[in-house]
């Protein structure tokens, strides 16, 4: 870890905003997102399923598809901005310095061409004087780094299971070993005995690899223990981040608070608790803080201003107006009949 | 080869025989369950038109019958048909007696297959490499402008087209002959100036038929392309960082021709009865006309004839296709 706190960042991003164009106006599915990543740090990004995860992800590395686009900010990447990149510039770039594991392995692999024409294709269009010898000793290496049977190259995507197909991913993924690895719920398809399997080898291929991570996710245990630093989003904006001890013994933010609350615990068995409320429509997003209408800490600031990323711990940041005039995180009311009535 | 394959290759095979076994059948017993006796119809159509008058009819039609084996069974005139057919005797024109339908039909034969396919492979090429053009991002407006024009093309019935084309290109222009498959007066031989007069005619009927499929097949791929554009297979390969020309072609044209194909094996009937017609307008000298004089005519054996021969390569061609399948689309061998 200390040897993470001095180094230079690989990937910086700055105010991205991703947008959807809609009939009713734009819809902020990244809105003013800002963090960075240093080498070999593994970010967890965490929200419910329509607080731009995946939009993030994808704009990470420029695969924005309309209606979406990158309506302004920057990511850099190395010191290079992948944003203002040429096409060709991009195209060399993704995959050699950031790859994506993709959230859809199961579809995500062509599915009339063998796993080995997949991967030769991808290093062939960065390295394309390589010799068909020594593509194949590739295949093989990286079919191995990720667990998969030599024979498993000549297959067809339709004859693998799940979870090779994401293993299979993977090896593509970190086909040139890349700096930086996107992974977008690289395991949400899966069970979760694989789940953990394949997340176990995605924690071996970062070491050797020495990349940095985004992963991104949706399941809070998952997240929890396999990330350095702990991301939550909220109606596309970043509401807390910091290291995920603290992110989970004390979070600052109401709902990173009520987020970890809702994890089903083994020892103590207590009524499920749920987040009341659903988040907004992103393209009527409530004046103010996005989460006012669901907080059961709002007050009247909230419904004015929006929060900006304030540092409220070592390493931790959160949007959130109870900060810096409270030191901690106050206890959160019991559930009001009002709160109760917002459960979907 | 596995032996899924082989497996695979038998079953269509199999088919391919059941389809030909079927249709030989039907053809067989259609004629048989009308009413009326072909002898006699064929026989008083030419004592209507003149001579044999004190000719005995029954004796004539008798001869006719035994010549034909109509008095035998229908079981044995079954069998005897089969082997008719495995001898290439489909029997002879009452029309033009004594030109044996066989002969007929191979003449008519190379000028029908040789028009349908390469206008029905142009059309196919270049309607699905427009549609799928069409569908890709980068699109300009330049292309997408056939869209429209695609679409009044497809909603055109293509005998329609022949005539426009005729009209203009032949009539009005005349830079192509209006009709025929090559000059009435032209001794046939291989050299080029036979070449260039068959080219010449096949012209236009081949526009009229590729023109009125081109939109069809744009249309289908461009709708195919869009959703296989929204893959994710084609995201992964941006990410992967490929060259756009390999995306469209091995990532996007290639998965959306599986559907094509399909179409493509689904309509092969009625793009053969369309250009039946199209072979009509233009009087080309294929089996297309030669089932519409043969209609005109009452000219059993020869309808008889030109039908089994369509179903059959109908039948063939989908066993082609099947046989190209697999090669493209690996979920199909098992």
């Amino acid at each position: 870890m200390s040897a993470l706190q001095d180094a230079k960042p690989i990937l910086v991003v700055k105010d991205l905003n991703v947008h959807y164009d809609t009939g009713k106006g734009p819809a902020k599915a990244v809105n003013d997102v800002s963090f960075s990543l240093k080498p070999g740090e593994r970010l967890g990004l965490i929200g419910e399923s329509g607080s731009g995860k995946t939009t993030m992800a994808t704009a990470l590395m420029r695969l924005t598809r309309a209606p979406g686009r990158i309506a302004g900010g920057s990511v850099e990447l190395d010191g290079r901005d992948i944003l203002k990149m040429s096409t060709k510039e991009l195209r060399e770039t993704r995959l050699r310095d950031i790859a994506l594991i993709p959230q859809g392995a199961m579809s995500s692999l062509n599915p009339v061409m063998r796993l080995e024409e997949q991967m030769i294709d991808a290093i062939l269009a960065h390295r394309p004087g390589l010799k068909r010898a020594e593509l194949d000793a590739r295949v093989q290496e990286l079919l191995k780094n990720v667990g998969l049977a030599p024979e498993v190259a000549r297959r067809y995507p339709h004859e693998l299971s799940g979870g090779m197909k994401q293993r299979a991913a993977m090896a593509i993924a970190t086909s040139l070993s890349p700096k930086v690895i996107v992974a977008d719920e690289p395991t949400s398809a899966l069970d979760v005995v694989v789940q953990r399997q394949v997340m176990q080898t995605l924690g071996r291929l970062q070491d050797g690899l020495g990349a940095a991570v985004v992963l991104i996710g949706h399941d809070m245990g998952l997240i929890a223990q396999f990330a350095d630093t702990v991301g939550v989003m909220y109606a596309g904006k970043l509401v807390e981040i910091g290291p995920v001890r603290q992110m989970i013994e004390s979070p600052k933010h109401p709902y990173t608070r009520l987020l970890v609350d809702s994890l089903p615990g083994i020892e103590v068995k207590r009524e499920l608790t749920g987040i009341p409320g659903l988040p907004p429509p992103l393209v009527d997003l409530p004046p103010g803080c996005s989460f006012n209408p669901r907080c059961p800490l709002a007050f009247e600031r909230c419904r004015r201003e929006t929060p900006l990323l304030q540092q409220v711990g070592p390493g931790q940041s959160a949007a959130c107006h109870l900060y810096p005039e409270h030191a901690a995180l106050p206890p959160l009311p019991p559930m009001t009949r009002a709160h109760q009535e917002l459960r979907p | 080869m596995s032996r899924e394959l082989v497996r695979y290759l038998l079953t269509r095979f199999g088919q391919l025989l059941l389809i030909v076994f079927v249709a030989v059948s039907i053809n067989f017993i259609i004629p048989r369950l009308l009413p009326g006796d072909p002898v006699q119809t064929a026989l008083a159509r030419l004592q209507a038109t003149g001579g044999a008058q004190n000719v005995d009819i029954q004796a004539v039609s008798a001869a006719y019958r035994a010549k034909y084996g109509l008095d035998a069974p229908v079981i044995e005139q079954y069998f005897n048909y089969w082997l008719d057919l495995f001898r290439l005797d489909l029997g002879v024109s009452f029309a033009n007696f004594p030109e044996k339908v066989s002969t007929m039909i191979g003449n008519a034969l190379p000028w029908s297959v040789s028009l349908l396919a390469v206008a029905t492979l142009i059309a196919f090429a270049t309607g699905s490499l427009l549609g799928a053009r069409l569908a890709w991002p980068t699109a300009g407006r330049g292309i997408k402008a056939f869209v429209p024009l695609m679409m009044i093309l497809t909603s055109i019935p293509f005998y329609l087209l022949a005539i426009i084309l005729i009209y203009f290109f032949a009539v009005v222009l005349k830079w192509f002959p209006p009709a025929g498959g090559v000059d009435t007066t032209r001794i046939m031989r291989f050299d080029w100036a036979t070449t260039e007069d068959v080219l010449k005619h096949a012209f236009l009927p081949c526009l009229a038929i590729v023109l009125g499929n081109i939109g069809f097949w744009a249309l289908g791929m461009r709708s195919q392309m869009v959703s296989v554009l929204g893959e994710d297979y084609i995201t992964f390969a941006e990410a992967k960082g490929l060259h756009p020309r390999r995306i469209f072609v091995w990532y996007g044209m290639r998965n959306a021709l599986l559907a094509q194909i399909t179409a493509l094996a689904l309509s092969l009937g009625s793009v053969v009865s369309g250009a039946v017609l199209v072979e009509v307008i233009f009087n080309y000298p294929g089996l297309g006309s030669l089932l519409y004089v043969a209609i005109r005519g009452q000219d059993y054996f020869v309808i008889q004839g030109v039908v089994l021969m369509l179903i059959v390569s109908l039948a063939v061609l989908l066993f082609l296709v099947d046989l190209i399948y697999p090669l493209l689309d690996p979920r199909i061998r098992r």
